[in-house]
């Protein structure tokens, strides 16, 4: 039951972790000032305002807005604050309202994390003030209690600022608005919201925008980034291929794309028949690297995701054009046959055939269009593939062969390839953001995933279980040995847990060639050994960055990136471990701790419905062909292929090896 | 050299020298509220949105407009929402573009609208218009004046559908009712 308070009454606040929900008519500036036990603002840094919107326990937004969430853990604010006021204020020069009198009064919520409410007030009776101290949150006898104030100040924020004995409070007032005037675009506007193209696009440029900084977040702002589905579309491409010439024919590969790696794009376009200053419009000749980025790398990964959107849409096209053509003509033929006078001689046969023809037509017509799409996307595909950079090209790629460990972790690594049933010879790579923002699950299963309405991999159902449990092995042995590879020496460890031992000729290769720098735990005790030690580096980092003390971190934390391969599951987990597992799960990626889980659903069915959130948190990769992945566009089944070396290939001992002495190397060098 | 279109008027989306138009920019602009006299801060923005209906027949198959920016098929994208207008001076404040060569074989017509999604009339909406540009070289193939509207909220603009082996544009310029396109679907059918 919510409590409603007047100005002056308060209420007792039950858990520490909060929310401070504030709607008003129009945009307005939130922030929040800390006092000791005296009333007085101790520090001068302790307020949280749009220019400086993070203080430790608390967090306002960065511009005004008709809407504030502001998130409080009283916690983890410091011992000797003994109050909160969260305070509100007009923008100044926005051409917005300039006193509060002029809007409905702004409403106040105090809720729990889940957004039930505990406490509300409304701010009535402002008129001509421009700021208003609007609650505050105190400690009382151990606990703490929220009370409404609604104090308005004529003066705006400068008065307001100084009345919380702020000495420069015009300075930074002047400040604040400035900062609010920056993000006055961005601001959410009031109800009725629209849920519009145009922010969710703003993010995705900004997701795509990070790539550079690719420092791992640091926790706080992390688990909103995973509920939706990331929209990788890339924002600047302004036109699909087949659409005519483009601005940038390869006329001169040497001057438009980077120096690196244009030797295999510019000898993939033999004869280059678009020479300089002939506009024909002529087929398109593709060009590796044909898309935005800031490097060649970041191109080919911005290139191969419109090559999977086009390939989504060009057959999300030809499907929509064929449902189309049968349901006309089963409409026509019901009508034939709805009618005593033409079901039966020569007109009806004449009509059926008529719509038969004109089905045909249509079908035919679609499948031009789509060979012509799939033809242009393949001869991209050409030139793309031997272009591409160790970590997203097949093993099967030369590349591969004059492999030498890098000095930087790439953006992306390929995890397998996606094809359509349309598609043919066509296959997409599957390329996912490194550090890995889930971990992964390689279903060693024939059933699927329970409750999936798809009759299982083809492939399955001719493979026995035992061959698809070696293969599932395998492919853990060949992601994590990309993923060795694609990591500077250094920045990656990986363990691994197989109890039983079953898993151990796949892991042949990291075991010899000392990638895997010890032996896979095995039995019950070293499933809890492994799982203790990462369960500790998750804590203790998770800690140091929320007190902000990273620089607290013991020496010997090893701080690469951790991909923890689990052979076996459950055979050696107690319900500890499988806890511990799960926490791994959820909040290991934030951190640098990465699981990847080889296992069947029916072995570990006795866990029932305690372990969903796990599978649900990983994601499922196959073994064998399988289309159980959708693509972000259209949610078209695609089929998985998993990334295998070819049969009798010696490249993954040949590159583990690489890495293993380049480890060794650098080893040597820091104790030398 | 672009066209004023006049209601019900068609051309053809042929270029002057035969070849088929490949992709087409069906841009909208209008100015942006006024602000009145004392009260200037309390003046409304008007928010117009355009939106395309993709029919096969007279079944409509897909709808680009704000919420849903891209047709599934990738040939129809628009540009993005704008919630409050601009100058009003011939820039286009939405745009949806039109990319006539991956349009699904089974689409036959493309109907273009436009909504005051803030509830102003057209009579209240200043320097509209609504214009189809050559995506390939930015040259503007026709245009078409909202102003001088009456009591009504939407408008039915022009449609581009197919015709031999290529593509037709007419203005349709019809009124409506409506906050978003959903209400003038049954306004739509006697166009098609």
């Amino acid at each position: 039951m919510t409590a409603e308070l007047v100005r002056g009454q308060n209420h007792p606040l039950p858990q520490s972790r909060l929310e401070i929900r504030v709607t008003s008519e129009r945009p307005v500036i939130a922030g929040a000032t800390l006092n000791d036990q005296d009333g007085r603002m101790r520090e001068e840094g302790w307020i949280a305002h749009p220019a400086q919107p993070q203080l430790p326990g608390l967090e306002v937004s960065r511009q005004a807005a008709a809407e504030h969430r502001l998130a409080v853990d009283l916690d983890a604010l410091p011992e000797s604050v003994h109050c909160v006021n969260v305070l509100l204020a007009l923008p100044a020069g926005a051409g917005g309202p300039v006193r509060f009198g002029e809007l409905a009064p702004p409403f106040v919520t105090v809720t729990g994390l889940d957004g039930a409410g505990v406490a509300n007030c409304t701010l009535t009776g402002l008129d001509a003030e421009s700021a208003v101290l609007a609650l505050e949150l105190y400690r009382r006898q151990g606990g703490w209690k929220v009370r409404a104030v609604g104090q308005g100040y004529a003066g705006g924020l400068s008065a307001m600022l100084a009345d919380q004995g702020l000495g420069r409070a015009q300075e930074l007032a002047a400040t604040i608005n400035e900062a609010v005037a920056a993000g006055r675009d961005r601001s959410v506007a009031p109800p009725p919201p629209r849920t519009d193209g145009e922010r969710s696009r703003e993010a995705a440029v900004g997701a795509a925008g990070s790539v550079a900084a690719s420092a791992p977040d640091s926790g706080a702002g992390v688990a909103g980034a995973g509920d939706a589905p990331i929209s990788y579309r890339h924002p600047g491409r302004a036109t699909t291929p087949p659409s005519g010439p483009p601005p940038s024919v390869p006329s001169s590969p040497g001057t438009s794309a980077a120096p690196g790696r244009t030797p295999a794009a510019a000898s993939a376009t033999p004869g280059s028949p678009g020479s300089p200053g002939s506009p024909e419009p002529g087929p398109h000749v593709p060009v590796a690297g044909d898309a935005n980025g800031w490097s060649m790398d970041e191109r080919l990964y911005n290139q191969i995701w419109d090559m999977f959107e086009d390939l989504a849409r060009t057959v999300a096209a030809y499907r929509s054009a064929v449902d189309f053509a049968e349901s006309r003509m089963e409409q026509e033929l019901d009508k034939v046959l709805s009618d005593p006078r033409t079901r039966v001689g020569p007109a009806a046969d004449a009509a059926r055939g008529e719509a038969r023809t004109k089905q045909a037509r249509l079908v035919e017509q679609a499948r031009e269009v789509l060979d012509r799409d799939l033809g242009q996307l393949s001869a991209e595909a050409e030139v793309v593939e031997p272009a591409l950079p160790p970590a997203y090209a097949r093993w099967d790629n030369p590349v591969w062969h004059g492999y030498r460990p890098p000095l930087e972790t790439p953006m992306a690594m390929r995890l397998g390839d996606l094809a359509l049933p349309e598609s043919a010879g066509l296959r997409i790579p599957m390329l996912v953001r490194l550090p890995l923002e889930r971990g992964l699950w390689i279903d060693s299963g024939r059933s699927g995933t329970s409750g999936s309405s798809s009759p299982g991999p083809a492939a399955a159902s001719v493979v026995s279980s035992d061959e698809l449990r070696r293969l599932a092995a395998e492919t853990a042995t060949a992601v994590a040995a990309r993923l060795a590879a694609v990591h500077p020496a250094g920045d990656f460890t990986l363990h691994v847990i197989d109890p039983a031992g079953s898993a151990s000729a796949a892991l042949a290769p990291l075991v010899e060639s000392g990638v895997l720098p010890e032996p896979p735990a095995a039995g019950a005790a070293g499933v809890s050994t492994v799982l203790e030690q990462l369960t500790r580096r998750v804590d203790l980092v998770q800690m140091a960055v929320r007190s902000r003390a990273t620089d607290a971190l013991p020496a010997d934390l090893d701080t690469a990136e951790q991909l923890l391969v689990v052979h076996d599951f459950p055979h050696g987990f107690d319900d500890r471990a499988v806890t511990q597992l799960r926490y791994l799960a959820d909040e290991g990626p934030s951190v640098g701790v990465h699981l990847m889980m080889v296992a069947d659903l029916e072995d570990a069915r006795a866990y029932g419905p305690v372990l969903s959130p796990l599978w649900r948190a990983l994601l499922r990769i196959t073994p064998v062909p399988d289309d159980h992945l959708a693509d972000p566009w259209v949610g078209h089944h695609w089929t998985y292929e998993p990334p295998l070396v070819p049969p009798g290939s010696q490249v993954l001992t040949q590159v583990l090896g690489q890495v293993a002495s380049e480890r060794a190397r650098r080893t040597h060098e820091a104790e030398g | 050299m672009s066209v004023n279109l006049s209601k019900g008027q068609a051309i053809s989306l042929q270029k002057d020298d035969g070849g088929n138009l490949s992709a087409v920019r069906m841009g909208l602009g209008w100015k942006s509220a006024p602000r009145r006299g004392l009260f200037g801060k309390r003046s409304k923005e008007i928010d117009l949105d355009a939106s395309a209906v993709l029919f096969a027949g007279t079944e409509p198959k897909d709808v680009v407009f704000f919420r849903h920016l891209v047709s599934d098929d990738g040939s129809v994208r628009h540009t993005g929402d704008n919630l409050v207008g601009g100058a009003g001076q011939g820039g286009d404040d939405e745009a949806i573009m039109v990319d006539l060569q991956r349009v699904p074989v089974h689409i036959d017509q493309i109907v273009f609208t436009v909504n005051s999604f803030t509830g102003q009339t057209f009579e209240e909406v200043e320097n509209a218009f609504c214009r189809l540009v050559d995506e390939t070289n930015g040259q503007e193939l026709a245009r078409y004046t909202l102003t001088g509207g009456g009591q009504y909220t939407a408008q039915i603009m022009a449609k581009v559908h197919r015709q031999g082996g290529g593509w037709q544009m007419t203005a349709v310029g019809a009124p409506a009712n409506g906050r978003t396109f959903q209400d003038l679907m049954p306004a739509l059918v006697p166009h098609l």
